[in-house]
C-alpha cells in the first residue's frame, strides 16, 4: 500500500477504530448491568430471607410474654394417642373458650411496635410469626414480616383484624398462603389472649380492592357486623399485579392462662405424622 | 474500560487481583445492604397490601 498519511479526520480506519472502541464499551456497559440484575435476583431471593427470618424470629424474641407459657423448646412433638390431654401440655377447656362474649379492649399498638404473634397449623407446628403495626413495606413489612393495617380492627376486635405479608421474600411469612382452606385455624396471640380464626373463603383480587380490608370483608362501608380477619399478600409470586386474600372470622378467644388451643397443638389434621414413637426421647 | 481499570491498578498480578476482590466485595456490601432495600419498594414486584 504505498506510503501511510496521517490518519485524517475522514480517515475510514480510524473511524472503524472509534466503532470497535465504542461497541466494546457497550458491551462492557451490558455486561456489567446483567450482572448487577443477577446480584439483585440473588439479593431479593436469597439475602432478603436470610435477614427477614432472623429479625422475625429476634422481634418475637424479644416478646416478654413469649416464654410463659410457650412450652421450653416450643411444643412438644410426642402425639396425643388419648387425644390433646395426653400430651402432657394444658389445653384450652372448652368452657374457657369465649364464644359469644367480647373480648378485653387491646391496646392499640405504636408504629412498628410488634404487639402480637399469628400461628398456623396448616404451616406447619412451628409456625408463629410477629405481627407488627403498619404496612410500610422499609419500617414493618421487609423487616418484621407481617404488618396490621393501621386503622383496622385489633386481635379480636368487632370489624375486621386486616394484615399483609411478604409471599416469597423477607422471611416470606405467608409463603404457603394457597394451601390455606375453609375451616383452618388462624391463631393470634396477643400478651393476654389467644383468638382463634376460621377460614371462611379466599379470593385473588386487583390491588386498588380496598374493600378487602373493610370492617366488612367486602362491603366497603358497611357497619362491622362481626370480628373478622383478613390476610393480603401477593399475586401471582414475586408479582403485583394481583393480591391474594385470605377471609376468615373469630370462632373463640380464650385467656392466655386458660393453656393453649387445642388447634395449634394438635395442629392441622394432615401435618399430624403417622408414626409417634421414640419422638419426644431426643439424640 | 475495565482494560483501562486493570492497567491503572498497581502492584503485580496477584495484588491487582487482590485490589479487584476487595473492590468487587465493597461493591456488593453496598448494594446489599443499602442500594437493593431503597430500590427494591419502588418496582412492580412483591406489593402485598390493597388500597391506598
Amino acid at each position: 500500500m504505498g506510503k501511510t498519511a496521517p490518519p485524517t479526520k475522514n480517515d475510514p480506519r480510524r473511524a472503524r477504530r472509534w466503532i470497535a472502541h465504542t461497541l466494546g464499551i457497550l458491551g462492557e456497559v451490558l455486561v456489567t448491568l446483567g450482572v448487577l440484575l443477577a446480584l439483585f435476583v440473588v439479593w431479593e431471593v436469597w439475602w432478603t430471607d436470610v435477614v427477614g427470618t432472623r429479625q422475625q424470629q429476634e422481634a418475637i424474641d424479644d416478646l416478654t410474654w413469649r416464654f410463659p407459657p410457650i412450652p421450653e423448646g416450643g411444643f412438644p412433638v410426642v402425639l396425643p394417642t388419648e387425644g390433646p390431654d395426653d400430651l402432657g401440655i394444658p389445653i384450652v377447656a372448652e368452657e374457657d373458650k369465649h364464644r359469644t362474649d367480647s373480648p378485653p379492649y387491646e391496646p392499640t399498638p405504636e408504629a412498628e411496635e410488634t404487639f402480637a404473634t399469628m400461628y398456623v397449623p396448616r404451616w406447619g407446628a412451628d409456625y408463629v410469626k410477629p405481627i407488627s403495626e403498619g404496612v410500610g413495606r422499609r419500617d414493618v413489612l421487609d423487616k418484621l414480616g407481617i404488618g396490621h393495617y393501621p386503622g383496622t380492627a385489633l386481635p379480636g376486635g368487632w370489624g375486621n383484624f386486616a394484615v399483609a405479608g411478604h409471599r416469597t421474600t423477607y422471611g416470606k411469612p405467608f409463603d404457603r398462603i394457597e394451601e390455606l382452606v375453609e375451616g383452618d385455624a388462624i391463631v393470634v396471640r396477643t400478651e393476654s389472649i389467644w383468638y382463634v380464626y376460621r377460614v371462611t373463603e379466599t379470593a385473588i383480587v386487583y390491588p386498588g380492592y380496598s374493600a378487602a380490608i373493610a370492617p366488612v370483608p367486602g362491603h366497603k362501608g358497611a357497619a362491622a357486623d362481626g370480628r373478622y380477619i383478613t390476610l393480603t399478600t401477593c399475586h401471582p409470586k414475586f408479582s403485583a399485579s394481583k393480591r391474594y386474600i385470605v377471609y376468615g372470622v373469630l370462632e373463640y378467644w380464650a385467656e392466655a392462662s386458660a393453656g393453649y388451643p387445642e388447634e395449634i397443638v394438635l395442629g392441622a389434621e394432615e401435618s399430624i405424622p403417622e408414626v409417634e414413637a421414640g419422638v419426644g426421647e431426643g439424640p | 474500560m475495565y482494560g483501562w481499570l486493570w492497567k491503572r491498578i498497581p502492584g503485580s498480578i496477584w495484588i491487582k487481583c487482590a485490589i479487584v476482590s476487595a473492590g468487587v466485595l465493597v461493591l456488593v456490601v453496598v448494594l446489599f445492604l443499602w442500594v437493593f432495600p431503597w430500590l427494591a419498594p419502588l418496582l412492580p414486584f412483591n406489593q402485598q397490601t390493597v388500597g391506598g
